[in-house]
């Protein structure tokens, strides 16, 4: 009994732990997987890194105009010396400020809405959607409170990709309910003409859509009234959308059990009611990813209203690379405008993700 | 509770005022919005009329047959400047269904292979296919277009200086050259032994699973069908005397002559439609595989079938039923996105009719009608598809 000793245990073999540990049981652990990560690397090797040496290593970042590339790497110069055209358009200088201020205010309106606990943060999301977008309607096209004019044709670049998606988004998820909550009606006549509504839109292209809104929809008015082009392109695509969305909340609202339908009834809660205080509020939470997917595809979609001659961040690279005083620079500015769109789209889906699993509360089953 | 209830005094309630009977109001909403819509197609109508009339616009499908006299960069059918309007519609219809299909079939294949690989217990494969999923989902197609368009298609060389594969495949500016088979007169017959090869292999099938099913014995079907299907074209292939011969492109003063060409507008529009739908057919695969849970693959061994076995009957079959509907939304999405063609040129329906006819003709109703008319029925025929393939493989509860 005495004779037992205690000694400690022994280590591990290296080979199972730590960096070789890893590396054998994540990239070596068959010869499959030997032969799949030398491919890997040999993708990394040919695509990513002359890629990233393109971008950063190489690239010219400082100097006036095109002399000073060097012409190996990127021509960051290119994007530097034409920013003010890439965010604000055509817009005249002085008026620079003006679309500040509603960047700015929007960036102060929606960063609250990330934070976790911040005070009166649901008023600031309804200031967002109500006041905010009236405050930067004056800023923008002017004529009041003695600002000047600014004519919506010179809007352009990052501030034009932002303020259509902006509508088209605010817009787009109430007529998108609307239309859900209408194709599950019990009046055939409201359930047919939402059901018609709804495919007629998802099933023709965008394309097609901006087309109409831009060569039909002057013929549906009567003589002498006219939009102007940004306003028809911002009914094409809510229109458009509105079709998505509809689509996207109309699966929340199958998947809430007819148990919630039936006790907001037995409560006595007319239609109305039943369905912003119980339905929707449920319905909507289960179905955030989706609304939020349908939001990526329209921020992405604005890029097509370059077809019907509006100069989003996509039109202003276009505009500007043909310029002769610059040779090749191509793709310093896709890459750019990709980036603008890639932030975007990519930070909200995370923000997607985060609200799900903030909101789940435990009813998927 | 303010508000006395009337039907107190009574055993039977009082009829309620019509306002507020149910029955009534919906009656009256359905009528307004009845005659709203009615209303609203009226004032469309006429004023569409009115100015097509200020605008001297015939209405009318006579349009279709009158002369085109404008060139088309690429037609499946032969197309010439004197042919008519209506066939404008055709030439376009046929290159959208074919840039289409081929989007299909390359997205689908790369899109499997990135949600695979998205799965794989190899980190750096897995994190590769993020970083390819991530870029390629959140930047919008059209840019993609343009960017291999005008910054990688149009930056090749000229013909003379053009990159090649061996002396058979070239690729300059002007777009891809490869070798084109000439079939000669025999190859009908290689067809004909293909297809009742075919034929042949079905009937084997069908035999092999009711002979399982009566006698337990399996028959290995995949291998044998593969030997009659390729052993029969090859046999009468050779039989044939080879009846087939390779056209290549040989270069020419400026260009090349000969060969198969794809132009450069289909190549860039097809490779961005391809790698950008291909992430999101990645990411509907990932989530079909991982819908299917864990316990499944247990039971399987459970029962004692092998690796290969429990994959092919039981993780793929529930897997696709939930991988198929958003499948088919997404390929439904790339012929819809085939549509952005028209902004490098390539002669799509949309660029060649809603594009270059309705502008010669003027005839927007009729032709803008007719586009959507088909993108309506491709979307519609598919979706109903879907929704019988839906209720076939949904699962069958109580």
């Amino acid at each position: 009994m005495t004779d037992v000793v205690h000694k400690p245990d022994l280590a591990p073999p290296v080979t199972t732990v730590g960096v070789i540990g890893w590396v054998r049981k994540n990239l070596f652990a068959t010869p499959f997987d030997t032969v799949l990560t030398l491919f890997g690397a040999y993708l990394v090797i040919t695509f990513v890194l002359p890629a990233l040496n393109w971008a950063i290593i190489d690239a010219s970042w400082s100097g006036k105009d095109q002399s000073a590339c060097t012409g190996e790497g990127a021509c960051w110069v290119f994007i530097i010396e034409r920013i003010n055209f890439f965010v604000y358009g055509f817009i005249d200088e002085k008026f620079y400020w003006r679309v500040n201020l509603v960047f700015i205010m929007f960036a102060a309106l929606i960063v609250p809405q990330f934070l976790a606990k911040f005070p009166k943060k649901a008023w600031l999301g309804w200031f967002l959607v109500t006041g905010y977008p009236v405050i930067s309607y004056i800023l923008l096209v002017g004529g009041s409170f003695g600002l000047a004019d600014i004519d919506t044709g010179k809007w352009g670049g990052i501030m034009l990709t932002l303020v259509l998606s902006f509508v088209g988004i605010v817009a787009a998820l109430p007529v998108g309910v609307l239309l859900a909550l209408g194709r599950r009606s019990k009046m055939p006549v409201i359930r047919g003409i939402c059901v018609c509504f709804i495919e007629l839109w998802r099933g023709v292209p965008l394309i097609s859509v901006l087309f109409m809104a831009s060569v039909m929809l002057p013929l549906f008015l009567p003589e002498g009234v006219n939009f102007n082009k940004l306003l028809r392109a911002m009914i094409g695509i809510v229109m458009f959308q509105s079709a998505y969305m509809a689509e996207v909340v109309r699966g929340g609202l199958q998947a809430i059990p007819k148990g919630q339908y039936e006790a907001a009834e037995a409560l006595g809660l007319n239609y109305w009611k039943s369905m912003v205080l119980i339905i929707l509020p449920q319905a909507l939470k289960m179905v955030i990813p989706g609304i939020v997917n349908t939001f990526i595809a329209l921020f992405k979609d604005t890029t097509l209203v370059l077809i019907i001659g509006l100069l989003d961040v996509l039109a202003a690279v276009q505009a500007a690379i043909v310029d002769p005083a610059w040779k090749s620079v191509a793709t310093e500015g896709y890459v750019f405008a990709a980036a603008v769109f890639w932030v975007f789209c990519f930070s909200m889906s995370r923000y997607s993700q985060a609200l799900e699993r903030k909101l789940y509360t435990g009813h998927k089953r | 509770m303010a508000d006395k209830p009337k039907a107190a005094k009574g055993l039977t309630p009082a009829k309620p005022p019509p306002w507020n009977n149910p029955a009534v109001r919906s009656l009256v909403f359905q009528a307004l919005a009845l005659a709203l819509l009615g209303y609203f197609f009226y004032v469309v109508l006429q004023n569409t009329m009115s100015n097509m009339e200020s605008r001297g616009i015939t209405t009318g499908f006579q349009f279709l047959h009158e002369p085109a006299g404008f060139g088309i960069l690429m037609s499946l059918i032969d197309y010439s400047e004197t042919d008519t309007y209506g066939r404008t519609f055709f030439v376009g219809l046929l290159n959208t269904l074919l840039v289409s299909s081929l989007g299909i079939i390359f997205a689908t294949i790369l899109g499997f292979t990135l949600g695979i690989a998205r799965l794989s217990r190899n980190w750096l494969i897995s994190k590769l296919a993020v970083v390819y999923i991530e870029i390629f989902r959140n930047i919008p197609l059209l840019l993609q277009i343009f960017f291999w368009y005008i910054a990688v298609l149009q930056t090749l060389p000229g013909a003379k200086h053009s990159l090649k594969i061996g002396e058979a495949f070239f690729l300059n500016n002007r777009g891809f050259y490869f070798p084109a088979p000439v079939f000669k007169d025999g190859f009908g017959l290689v067809v004909a032994a293909f297809a009742a090869a075919v034929v042949g292999v079905v009937y084997l099938v069908k035999w092999a699973r009711r002979r399982q099913e009566e006698t337990g014995r399996q028959f290995p079907v995949f291998p044998v069908s593969l030997g009659i299907i390729i052993g029969a074209a090859a046999a009468a292939f050779w039989v044939e005397g080879m009846p087939i011969s390779w056209n290549y492109p040989t270069l020419k003063r400026f260009s090349f002559e000969g060969g198969g060409r794809i132009i450069p507008e289909l190549m860039a529009l097809l490779w961005a439609l391809t790698m950008y739908t291909a992430a999101f057919i990645a990411e509907v695969v990932r989530s079909g595989i991982l819908s299917v849970s864990h316990g499944q693959t247990e039971a399987a061994r459970a029962l004692g079938l092998r690796g290969g076995p429990t994959l092919r009957l039981i993780i793929i079959p529930q897997a696709l039923r939930v991988i198929i509907p958003p499948l088919t939304s997404q390929y439904l999405n790339l012929t819809k996105n085939s549509s952005l063609a028209t902004a490098i040129g390539y002669p799509d329906l949309v660029s060649v009719f809603m594009g270059t006819t309705l502008n010669q003709t003027g005839q927007a109703v009729e032709v803008v009608a007719m586009t959507m008319a088909v993108y309506l029925t491709i979307s519609l025929t598919i979706s109903t598809g879907m929704n019988w393939y839906n209720k076939k493989m949904a699962l069958k509860e109580r």
